[in-house]
């Protein structure tokens, strides 16, 4: 079964080249969601609570890096930030990119969830003389973080989507690695197969613990 | 910093960025027609009695819902071959677009089909339509006119996707941004053009489609 030549034989001779493509796309797909979280926070609360001039400004944010396909935001970055001074590595110019489009969904998905709050929560919670940050942090925080949670985890999703973009600017990630060792053994059916697997089983990991989520969460009605 | 904004380079380019934006358009909109096709398919499927064709259509939404585009993208181009399928670039891209595309349709018209009232296919009956009659004059119809909204965020969606095609180096926006990039290192403008083409892109279909939600909602 191991003999030279079979596809076995292959996949266990690159297998530390896969694992460490399997490493680098979910290190850039938790680092895009941790840091794109922190960031989108501000993005939604901004939104939300911000005064006209900080919240115009973020809106053209959102709206700029949206209307943008994540794949020129990559590109961009990648190209843009050396040329201007920044030295970066590919990895660090395209976490970049990553980090900013998930800041955008993960703030435009938290606004969502405060504005569809009830006014009256907000009512109440004054009745009952709380300040606002008391009524940020007992009242419509938990409520908003209940409804933004499945979506958020589906951000996800996207996030290991576009890490695949990586690999366009040399970042040795999983699909890049794969691209790499099907030049060495020409098995383009075998490995790229085994990478889609392997593809399919991060994301739809990630789906059924949004959709767990989603239960958990849901208020009992 | 010692860099001068010098736009020169890309308007001497622009009429290639236009039609490459211009391909990036026609791709998403053979891809969302195909797509759709796909995705009613489907989505009937998924509403089947028969537990077989459920599994089929369930499997192949959570397989390509679940698989990064540009990972298909590659794969068709580079195994397709393989199997002794030859087909150009542009066929294959299209081709992964419809089935990435229509799994996300199949969930917008199942959902689609679940919203409407028994009462609709029920009325075709009675009034002595056969079972196809029904879904093709009734509904279908209200079904598309009340998922129509989910649909035009796809088709965006799509439209921004298509900028993957510059990966197989297919001549749209993203490749032509790219080479004009390399050729003449007008770094900044050359990205903020192509990306403030997208955003423009992307707005006008997004208000386009708006007026036309307008014109197709069910009035109530």
């Amino acid at each position: 079964m191991f003999e030279q030549g079979t596809v076995l034989y292959e996949i266990w001779v690159s297998r530390w080249a896969l694992l460490q493509g399997l490493g680098v796309t979910v290190l850039i797909s938790l680092l895009a969601i941790v840091l794109g979280t922190i960031l989108g926070v501000f993005v939604g609360l901004v939104l939300v609570y911000g005064r006209w001039v900080s919240r115009f400004a973020v809106r053209m944010y959102v709206d700029f890096v949206r209307g943008t396909p994540v794949f020129v935001l990559v590109l961009a970055s990648y190209y843009l930030l050396t040329q201007i001074g920044i030295q970066l590595t590919a990895f660090q110019a395209g976490l970049f990119a990553l980090v900013v489009f998930c800041s955008t969904h993960v703030g435009e998905n938290l606004r969502g969830a405060l504005q569809s709050l009830p006014r009256g929560q907000t009512e109440a919670a004054k009745a009952i003389g709380l300040t606002f940050p008391q009524i940020f942090v007992y009242v419509l925080a938990p409520q908003a973080l209940r409804q933004a949670l499945p979506a958020w985890i589906n951000t996800a999703t996207e996030m290991v989507k576009a890490s695949t973009l990586l690999s366009v600017i040399s970042v040795a990630e999983l699909l890049l690695v794969t691209k790499q060792i099907v030049a060495r053994t020409f098995m383009t059916l075998e490995f790229y197969l085994l990478a889609g697997l392997i593809y399919f089983l991060i994301n739809y990991a990630i789906e059924r613990a949004a959709k767990a989520a989603e239960r958990r969460v849901a208020l009992p009605s | 910093m010692g860099y001068h904004l010098n736009f020169g380079a890309v308007w001497r380019d622009f009429d290639l960025l236009l039609s490459g934006l211009g391909l990036g358009l026609g791709l998403a909109i053979v891809s969302i027609f195909a797509g759709c096709w796909i995705g009613l398919v489907a989505a009937f499927a998924m509403n089947s009695k028969h537990a077989y064709r459920r599994r089929i259509a369930s499997c192949y939404v959570t397989v390509f819902r679940n698989l990064p585009p540009l990972f298909i993208i590659v794969f068709a181009y580079f195994v397709l071959p393989r199997l002794g399928l030859l087909v150009g670039k542009i066929e294959t891209f299209i081709l992964t677009l419809s089935i990435y595309g229509g799994a996300y349709l199949t969930e917008v018209f199942r959902g689609a089909l679940l919203a409407l009232p028994r009462g609709q296919r029920e009325a075709g009956l009675a009034i002595g339509l056969t079972e196809w009659q029904t879904k093709v004059w009734i509904i279908i119809p209200i079904m598309i006119r009340n998922a129509f909204p989910a649909l035009a965020n796809n088709f965006i969606s799509l439209f921004k996707d298509t900028s993957l095609a510059a990966a197989i180096a297919v001549p749209e926006l993203t490749f032509y941004a790219r080479k004009i990039n390399v050729e003449t290192f007008r770094v900044i403008e050359t990205w903020l053009v192509a990306s403030l083409m997208y955003v423009a892109a992307c707005y006008l279909i997004a208000a386009g489609l708006r007026f036309f939600e307008r014109r197709l909602a069910i009035p109530r």
